[in-house]
């Protein structure tokens, strides 16, 4: 893959950001204004659970829009994702003070970072090797 | 970093993920969707370790450097047939992952600010439950499935009399832990609740066969991703719900395709116990007798050498045997002697979603020669040769026609429309769901018996 292609693809995704960051935009101005109208106590699980149910939302979407050809980088690449886990194994890793949370964090943060770069890795490896038709 | 700073790392490293997925709509793009996705993980990290509460970095970084080692020396080394059991290996992570940052959570709620010892509160305590129930389920129902897939353990299913019901009283002792859990706030309660876990995964998937692994894995996949989300509740942790939710849903979706592929129920599929070694129907023994018409590797070159049109059929036996490579030096040579040669990828050949497809991606087969199931069926019956190899049930025209069998109203591919197929098989042993196939007694097919990888090497000399 070219620098050119690079880029053309990175310029179409971006685009598709900015279509994504409108409408969650747009989602987040409503929810807000949901919550507005519950007034000021609005519950915390609350937004976060709407939250939750979009993002369902958006994964129904993106994911059937998947080429059946890949489904198993998605699902290595899932996988990888499914590793941002870690930031609860940093924030226990990260006090001072050494107690049993922290050795249960240390150990969360190494597999997750097993799952990390493993998942990535082979994803980026697999998705190398679909090549198309070499030109006559 | 202050708390909207943070917030608007995880909406921008949320957003990041989802263009990770998105990118997986065409190949082209999905190289740069992939590092879409390393990029949101760095920002995820990044804006955590910026947190007020994280205060000192040596184990952090020393974890990271032991497991980011660990991961890359795997990833780089594992070969693309061992895909299945990697994948199975790192969901169990996954799920082992999220037990432990809730028993973090548990025993130092301060650093997550949802309480303190013995008081933490009760939503979070809920939430915790959940992830570490499912993240406990993924880590041993993974285990098995790994063991399964490596072949540590045999693929068969394994069943008892009595299973269902004690699967049932498990899931309900888990519900009667997490309520014990809340009023007594204990570390007893809260590690019997990971053991009773742990358990349940591992009864769930021991009564499910090799060749429903698919489903398996999409399942595991969509568990680790609850799992996740549940601990994103407990961290209030936006990023990690959102995550949670894309591949939950995602794990969820495949399962569903992987299903329809079979014509099966979830259900019937998570109860387990299809396709045993008893399952082969009476009648099986005197069909061995009906003649089969067996040829060489000679006799399918002179066949193919003559035909324009030739599609292949790869299954798990082609994984198995490692042919895709040899697949691919016999389709140069159809194809310099001006053959046509495609390939057909039924949605559950192999042991994963799209194992096929990667394994002939491996062997450098161009993605744009290799078509699913419903986009190439009906070419078939413009194929002068059909090259099945290693795959069987999903081949079975008694699935359209005999409502007896257990596979019927199973998607098949209409191989038997071509002039001729040419079966690569070791015997004539039935397939995963224990049915004869009708196409081996056909006038129009040729048997070939032997390892997929030999055989196919040698119609590759035979072709000359």
């Amino acid at each position: 893959m070219d620098i050119s292609q690079v880029v053309e693809h990175a310029a179409r995704l971006a685009a598709e950001a900015a279509k994504l960051a409108a409408s969650a935009g747009k989602l987040a101005s409503e929810t807000a204004g949901l919550a507005g109208q519950q007034g000021a106590g609005a519950d915390p699980f609350l937004s976060l659970f709407t939250v939750f149910v979009l993002a369902c939302f958006v994964g129904f979407y993106v994911v059937w829009s998947v080429t059946p050809a890949l489904h198993s980088p998605l699902m290595s690449v899932t996988n990888a994702i499914s590793s941002v886990i870690v930031v609860g194994g940093l924030l226990a890793a990260g006090p001072q003070d050494m107690n049993f949370a922290k050795v249960t964090g240390f150990l969360a943060v190494t597999l997750a970072s097993v799952n990390i770069f493993g998942g990535f890795i082979v994803t980026q490896r697999m998705l190398g090797m679909f090549k198309k038709k070499a030109k006559k | 970093m202050g708390a909207s700073m943070s917030g608007t790392a995880y909406l921008i490293a949320s957003v990041l993920f989802i263009l990770a997925l998105r990118g997986l709509s065409s190949p082209e793009s999905a190289r740069t969707g992939n590092l879409f996705g390393v990029a949101g993980m760095v920002v995820a990290v990044l804006a955590t370790l910026a947190d007020p509460g994280v205060l000192s970095f040596g184990m952090i970084i020393l974890a990271i450097l032991i497991g980011g080692s660990v991961g890359t020396v795997i990833a780089i080394k594992i070969n693309m047939t061992a895909l299945p059991q990697l994948v199975a290996a790192f969901h169990s992570l996954v799920g082992l992952a999220a037990v432990f940052v809730a028993a973090a959570a548990f025993y130092n709620p301060q650093a997550f600010a949802i309480g303190v010892p013995g008081g933490i509160k009760t939503a979070s305590l809920i939430e915790m439950s959940l992830g570490t129930a499912i993240g406990a389920v993924t880590f041993s129902g993974s285990v098995i499935a790994f063991a399964k897939l490596q072949g540590i353990m045999s693929g068969k299913p394994i069943v008892f009399p009595g299973q269902h019901k004690l699967n049932a009283a498990l899931g309900a002792l888990i519900v009667l832990l997490t309520v014990a859990l809340i009023f007594s706030q204990s570390g007893s309660v809260f590690w019997l609740l990971v053991l009773f876990s742990f358990l349940i995964g591992f009864l769930l998937i021991v009564p499910i066969g090799g060749a429903d692994m698919p489903v398996v894995i999409s399942m595991l996949n969509s568990y680790s991703g609850w799992a996740a989300a549940g601990i994103g509740f407990t961290l209030s942790n936006p990023a990690l719900i959102i995550v949670g939710a894309l591949v939950g849903s995602s794990g969820a979706i495949l399962s569903y395709i992987m299903c329809k592929g079979m014509n099966r129920s979830i259900v019937n599929v998570l109860l387990g116990g299809f396709g045993g070694e008893t399952a082969g129907p009476a009648g099986a023994a005197g069909a061995r007798d009906r003649g089969v018409k067996s040829g060489s590797a000679e006799d399918a070159a002179f066949l193919m050498s003559n035909a324009s049109k030739i599609i292949v059929v790869p299954g798990y036996g082609m994984a198995v045997a490692q042919a895709q490579h040899a697949l691919r030096e016999m389709a140069d040579k159809l194809k310099d002697a001006g053959c046509e040669v495609k390939y057909a990828i039924h949605p559950v050949a192999g042991r994963m979603p799209g194992h096929m497809n990667v394994l002939l991606a491996e062997a450098n087969v161009p993605y744009d020669e290799v078509f699913e199931l419903e986009e190439i069926n009906h070419e078939f019956a413009t194929a002068d040769v059909a090259y099945v190899i290693g795959a069987n049930d999903v081949t079975n025209p008694a699935a359209k026609t005999d409502p007896k069998s257990p596979i019927y109203g199973m998607p098949v591919l209409d191989v038997e429309k071509a002039k001729a197929v040419l079966f690569v098989k070791r015997s004539m042993a039935s397939g995963y769901a224990g049915v004869d196939n009708e196409l081996f007694f056909r006038g129009n097919t040729m048997m070939l018996f032997g390892d997929a990888k030999k055989m196919t090497e040698e119609i590759v000399v035979a072709l000359g």
